[in-house]
């Protein structure tokens, strides 16, 4: 292949030039778009990182745990949800429903965002204990259909909008940094999903990580071998669960509205294709998939209204013929798992 | 108030509901038990089968005429779809199916939108079955809710026939159990699976032509159903037709009376405000807890599907 004669075939090798490259570009990204004097590329960059986040998410169950959850959506909207209910609070400076006392809600980041990850992990933590008792196809329906439990559910409730969602009409604060300007809130994205890259690789590479990769190739081996393959699976769940929460808060901000079409199993369609479409098994991967995806979106939606007409059949012909996503092509193998 | 007339009106409700839902289920769970493939676009072929209903009984007036053309409409589509692409999905992994069959829903909504435009379609009843019937006094009940309710257990009794006491009904049995062998014995399987998929695309037709003149129909109709159809598959467990009847039945039982009755036992309960937002929070999460704790009783379902 063309590609190779220039960076050499060793697969390391070609993953750190990508790794470099793919650095490179997204600190370059605030550069090129004032360089261009297109501010808005600024906004769409943030919004890949934050679906990079929940795609790396779910990644470490799907990639590496050989768990399919189809209800990713659930984690990333109670995350937005946390977000959007606190500012609204505090905004409105009412007490918060369902809860003793009278707290009005918060719009520090330091409160919203750990609190939304704590939330996001308890729920995954519930969904999880259930679903994981079952395997398969029944796994992949369950997540879905906990998912929609919660979609409706947030549907029912019209103290938080109902079907509508919620307007935040103030960001979230951060001392001494702006989230109304687009380059810090930028930088945060970046920052936090780098942190989360660095976080995974260690996690994936640990002995945990090990144990989670051989339940995905042997569950039965691994039992037999003595671990306890449930505990495993549930902890890696629930992490996977508060990074996509996490990624929800972010995303409340980003764009300063929360709906229950967050939840909606569409949505978690959307963050799968992204793993798969950029390789999953691959922290990198799911980096590349969103950017893909949410670029051919914003290509295809300028091209015509109808552009879900395009997108559906690409998907199929994807499944069907390039299963290694695009991490494969550029790296020239599979996934780490092999 | 409950009264005896309401709750006999709700029961039959839950049952129209669960006959629907059990016409959805016979065929994604024949799909996954025979083939072992999971299905989303079976919600789109629902769609498919409401919309060309809708648009030929308006066209021709004739209420069957639109029955027929739906599963006309269905059928061939299912079996394009099965020809062209789902058959080389057989063998791959259920996470494959899942995004494949999603492109496919990505890709009949956005066509449905193209053909018949954004707005939604509303139809009337066919006249024949426009009146109500009184089988209690003072309860009178649509007659077609109870046309939907006897045509889906007609339905239910013909694939009962079907797979138990017929030809191809053996093969499907025998192929769901020992693929190989069947193909051995000089059957030719590829074509049993298409004919398998277009049985379960018929019966999804069947059950948006019928919905056409209860519900609107629109873009997004088929997913709405295909999640409860899911709750009904993994309840009854999958791959059991049997299954899928008795989950139907249970899950439109408990989401009609949720819907009926929480509200007014709420009410008894709390003040009507609150009342009103907890009956509505909680009728609409009951089925998922309902399987939820099926799924703690029996992790697989409350059947075992053949060949399992």
């Amino acid at each position: 292949m063309f590609l190779s004669k220039i960076i050499g075939s060793d697969a390391s090798f070609r993953t750190k030039i990508v790794t470099l490259l793919g650095l490179l570009i997204l600190f370059a990204v605030p550069l090129l778009a004032n360089l261009f004097n297109e501010p808005f590329l600024v906004d769409i960059a943030s919004r890949i990182l934050i679906y990079a986040l929940v795609a790396v998410s779910l990644d470490l169950i799907l990639g590496y745990g050989g768990m399919v959850s189809f209800g990713h959506g659930a984690f990333l909207g109670l995350g937005a949800y946390v977000v959007g209910i606190l500012t609204h609070h505090s905004y409105e400076g009412t007490a918060v429903a369902f809860l003793p006392g009278d707290w009005q809600g918060t719009t520090q980041a330091f409160v919203q965002w750990p609190l939304a990850m704590i939330l996001s992990g308890l729920l995954a933590l519930i969904i999880g204990a259930l679903s994981l008792r079952t395997s398969g196809v029944y796994f992949i329906m369950i997540t879905l259909a906990f998912a929609q439990m919660l979609y409706f559910f947030m549907i029912s409730i019209p103290t938080y909008g109902g079907e509508d969602g919620l307007n935040i009409w103030e960001r979230s604060e951060i001392p001494l940094l702006d989230l109304y300007d687009a380059k810090s809130f930028y930088f945060i994205c970046l920052v936090l999903l780098l942190l989360c890259l660095w976080c995974c690789s260690r996690i994936v590479k640990s002995r945990f990580g090990m144990v989670l990769r051989g339940c995905r190739q042997n569950e039965v081996r691994m039992k037999a071998l003595g671990y306890p393959v449930y505990r495993y699976k549930l902890m890696a769940f629930v992490l996977s669960g508060m990074i996509a929460g996490l990624a929800g808060a972010l995303l409340a901000n980003h764009t300063e509205f929360v709906g229950p079409g967050l939840m909606h199993w569409t949505r978690s369609g959307e963050i799968m294709i992204m793993v798969i479409l950029g390789g999953m098994g691959s922290l990198i991967g799911p980096v590349l998939g969103s950017a893909t995806l949410l670029m051919m979106e914003e290509v295809l939606a300028g091209l015509t209204e109808h552009w879900m007409i395009f997108l559906g059949p690409m998907l199929v012909l994807i499944v069907l013929f390039a299963r290694k996503g695009l991490y494969g092509l550029l790296i020239g193998k599979g996934t780490d798992n092999g | 108030m409950l009264t005896i007339e309401l709750f006999f009106e709700q029961s039959l409700n839950g049952l129209q509901q669960g006959v629907m839902l059990f016409l959805m289920a016979a065929g994604l769970t024949l799909v996954f038990g025979i083939m072992h493939l999971i299905n989303l676009a079976h919600g789109s072929l629902y769609m498919i089968g409401a919309y060309v209903a809708a648009s030929v009984t308006q066209a021709s007036d004739s209420f069957t005429l639109g029955i027929l053309a739906a599963l006309v409409a269905a059928g061939l589509t299912g079996m394009l779809l099965e020809f062209s692409a789902l058959r080389r999905l057989y063998n791959r992994d259920h996470l494959d199916q899942v995004l494949a069959t999603f492109g496919m829903i990505l890709f009949f909504n956005e066509l449905v939108k193209i053909l018949w435009g954004p707005q939604a379609l509303f139809l009337s009843t066919p006249e024949f079955l426009s009146g109500t019937l009184e089988f209690i006094p003072g309860a009178p009940y649509p007659s077609y809710r109870l046309f939907i309710i006897g045509a889906g257990l007609v339905v239910a009794l013909l694939l009962r026939h079907l797979i138990i006491h017929t030809r191809v009904g053996m093969l499907i049995r025998a192929g769901a159990t020992h693929r190989e062998m069947v193909g051995a014995l000089g059957v030719n399987i590829d074509e049993l699976y298409t004919i398998v998929f277009g049985l379960g695309a018929m019966l999804a037709g069947l059950a948006g032509a019928l919905a056409g003149p209860m519900l609107a129909v629109e873009v997004g109709m088929g997913e709405k159903i295909l999640i409860l159809t899911f709750v009904v598959i993994i309840i009854g467990g999958i791959g059991s037709v049997r299954g899928a009847l008795v989950g139907a039945l249970l899950v439109g039982m408990v989401d009609t009376y949720g819907r009926a009755f929480l509200p007014t036992i709420m009410r008894e309960l709390l003040d009507p405000a609150s009342a009103d937002t907890v009956a509505a929070s909680m009728s609409s999460v009951a089925i998922y807890v309902l399987m939820a704790v099926v799924l703690i009783w029996k992790p697989r379902g409350l059947f075992q599907a053949y060949g399992s």
